[in-house]
């Protein structure tokens, strides 16, 4: 397999705050190679932003400060690179989405400028051609009538619109990676529908690498290839999107899978995950999942933090979990068949060794 | 009142017991403009909705924002004055309680809100919070109160050590916990839960519906349950309405809604969700363009401009009237399809 585009190594970041330093991320390793889409789910608070926030170099420091680990993309250290390397990097060749269309744009500023911005930041262009530019951007991201939306100011515009803008603005570049972070979550859902088909177009036509940022693991299995699982600031399983929902290895990732409301299942109870997030000051020792895990099977959990480790042999099916020790034959210790998953299996051990 | 009439919702026989019943219910907002500050139109919220919801029952409302979801519930427990229509609990008007009648109507109609950082005074502690409804509404004795008080704080799966901190002290699934308890304390038999859990993670999420559906057998609550999530409405309700641009676009029991859906905007709906499988989006209905602006809804169906199976003038001239469909009281679709 070629080189990664991007690939984050180990990386921890801290955030100095006055309660004590929250260890948002605790070693997590991600490697996005070109054309793909990867999916990075978790609860809020798991570090899924704080990550590609540290990617971009956005992190605002202090109080937060990256402590250890590397991304490299392209080669290059993302974390020792100059301010001036960095611009030359952001919005030319990796560009990012945020969550909150609403926000996001400046509200004083047309349409056409701020995509146009943009093209003008990075390339040796005039202003007209960067306005034909951003009108052709405007319309493949499915607005009507571009022409006078560039002149028009966002207040003007509907979530779904603006939404559509900010993908325009993060793509008119043509950059290699787009992070978009959780870029539907304020939509509605015939709205996300609409811009998830966006994104899937563009996806086809640009050969672009996309990290989709979500909480809705059923809405990131429309677009991703491969899943990130996120939980309290470490990677706990990444694997293919089938094999997410057909044989999830990691305690959590079962658990998360599971307590999504199922269209195409009665209404049964829905299993739920005892405890809470561990806090992040000063967070326990060993798998951060030890004290909520139904399968805890001992001391090694609380004391050993496990490694993110490959268990398919093809490095597409990497888990953190002590279960797995056993590289070669990994498979999980309860029924994988759909009809016995909502049996509980009698071999998990009660969850009450870890409780606090 | 038993919980178990709600099941023979899915054959088609209902129990004809309604502990809600709404009829042509409008509320329309006025828009200020101008120097003068005078009336230049109505956003129309709701505009003329008419149902029933049984008793022991969980009715899911859905739709997206801006269809006037939120408006009706509010409306229902009178935290809006309606335009014009009628609620009726219990045989009681709500719409014209007096400030008295409406005290008592409060003690049986408690609402749920969707933040529950917000809907949580900051200033009180989590006792004084589930504590204050019963102050104000019922004429309990401390002791009573307290007793309440007690065994709510267990019953919600929190600890009496809880009950001397602050709201902010709480993670957002507790805090909604404290607010269920809230709304719980006075023992209400009607509880208007306005996207409860759509603040909330999913593993979160899933604890807090299985909190309401424990809670609803035990007290025999009557819910209604409103969210844009589909998949969240469908695991707790029996009875689904769907609203579009504050009208009611179709009403059906949840399995039938499901499967059977009827009214386009409600299969586009259905068809946008995201699904937990690969490959699953082959027939995805994708509407084009956005929820026109309630200020000025579109002549006729107010669906018509984005409709796949726009029929033809008829769409666009006439409003279509809520009426059974396949011959069944209990599925009700706005449609000239049908």
């Amino acid at each position: 397999m070629t080189d990664p585009l991007l690939a984050i190594d180990d990386l921890h970041v801290h955030f100095h705050t006055e309660e004590g330093t929250v260890e948002a991320l605790d070693g997590v390793d991600l490697e996005v190679y070109g054309d793909e889409v990867v999916g990075v789910i978790g609860e809020s608070g798991c570090g899924k932003t704080v990550t590609m926030l540290s990617v971009m170099g956005l992190l605002q420091s202090p109080p937060a400060e990256v402590v250890g680990g590397s991304i490299r993309y392209d080669g290059r250290d993302l974390l020792t690179c100059s301010e001036s390397e960095l611009n030359e990097i952001r919005g030319e060749e990796i560009s990012m989405i945020y969550q909150d269309p609403m926000t996001s744009l400046n509200p004083v500023l047309t349409v056409g400028r701020q995509v146009s911005e943009v093209l003008l930041a990075h390339r040796d262009i005039s202003k007209r051609d960067a306005r034909e530019r951003s009108v052709e951007m405007l319309d493949a991201c499915g607005l009507a009538d571009p022409e006078r939306l560039m002149d028009e100011y966002p207040h003007s515009l509907s979530g779904g619109m603006r939404q559509r803008v900010m993908i325009a603005m993060a793509l008119v570049t043509e950059p290699n990676l787009l992070i978009a972070d959780e870029p539907t979550t304020a939509l509605d859902v015939t709205i996300q529908a609409q811009v998830m088909e966006v994104l899937r177009e563009l996806r086809s036509d640009h050969e672009v690498s996309i990290v989709f940022i979500t909480h809705d693991l059923p809405l990131v299995s429309e677009i991703a290839d491969r899943i990130a699982v996120m939980y309290a600031g470490t990677v706990a399983e990444t694997c293919s999107v089938e094999r997410l929902f057909d044989r999830p290895l990691h305690p959590y990732t079962r658990k998360l899978t599971e307590s999504i409301p199922k269209l195409d299942q009665p209404a049964t109870r829905l299993p739920s995950i005892d405890g809470t997030v561990p806090s992040l000051v000063d967070p326990p020792d060993g798998c951060r999942f030890a004290s909520r895990c139904p399968q805890f099977i001992g001391e090694e959990c609380r004391s050993v933090t496990p490694a993110l480790t490959d268990v398919s042999g093809t490095g597409r099916h990497e888990v953190a979990c002590h279960l797995y020790t056993d590289v070669s034959e990994a498979s999980p210790p309860w029924p994988v068949d759909d009809e016995d998953r909502t049996a509980q299996q009698p071999t998990a051990e009660t969850d009450d060794g870890g409780r606090r | 009142m038993s919980t178990q009439e709600r099941t023979t919702d899915t054959d088609g026989e209902r129990p004809d017991d309604p502990i809600v019943r709404v009829h042509e219910l409008e509320k329309h907002f006025p828009i200020k403009g101008g120097i003068l500050q005078r009336t230049v139109g109505h956003v129309r919220a709701v505009d003329g909705v008419s149902f029933d919801i049984q008793t022991g029952e969980t009715l899911g409302l859905v739709g997206e924002s801006g269809c006037g979801k939120s408006t009706l519930g509010r409306t229902m427990a009178r935290l809006e004055e309606a335009t014009s229509g009628s609620v009726e609990f219990d045989g009681r008007d709500v719409t014209t309680a007096s400030k008295r009648e409406l005290k008592a109507i409060r003690r049986n109609v408690q609402m749920i809100f969707q933040d529950p950082a917000s809907s949580l005074n900051p200033r009180m502690t989590v006792s004084q919070i589930i504590t204050e409804p019963m102050r104000s509404l019922t004429d309990w004795s401390k002791s009573k109160r307290e007793d309440r008080l007690y065994q709510l704080i267990e019953e919600v799966g929190l600890s009496k050590a809880h009950l001397s901190r602050a709201p902010h002290e709480f993670s957002g699934g507790q805090q909604q916990r404290v607010a269920i308890a809230r709304a719980l304390s006075v023992n209400p038999q009607f509880v208007i839960a306005d996207e409860p859990t759509s603040a909330l993670d999913v593993s979160v999420q899933a604890d807090i519906l299985n909190l309401l559906k424990d809670l609803q057998d035990e007290y025999d609550l009557t819910y209604l349950f409103i969210s844009h999530d589909l998949s969240v409405v469908r695991h707790i309700s029996d009875r689904v309405m769907v609203m579009y641009l504050g009208e009611v676009a179709e009403i059906a029991p949840t399995e039938r809604l499901f499967d059977a859906p009827k009214h386009p905007y409600t299969r586009a709906l259905l068809s946008s969700i995201p699904r937990a499988s690969a490959g699953a989006m082959d027939d995805r209905i994708v509407l084009e363009g956005t929820v026109p602006s309630p200020e000025d809804p579109p002549d006729g169906c107010r669906f018509h401009p984005r409709c796949q199976e726009y029929i033809g003038e008829v769409c666009e001239r006439t409003d279509p009237e809520v009426e059974p469909v396949d011959g069944r009281a209990d599925h009700v679709c706005a449609c000239h399809h049908y």
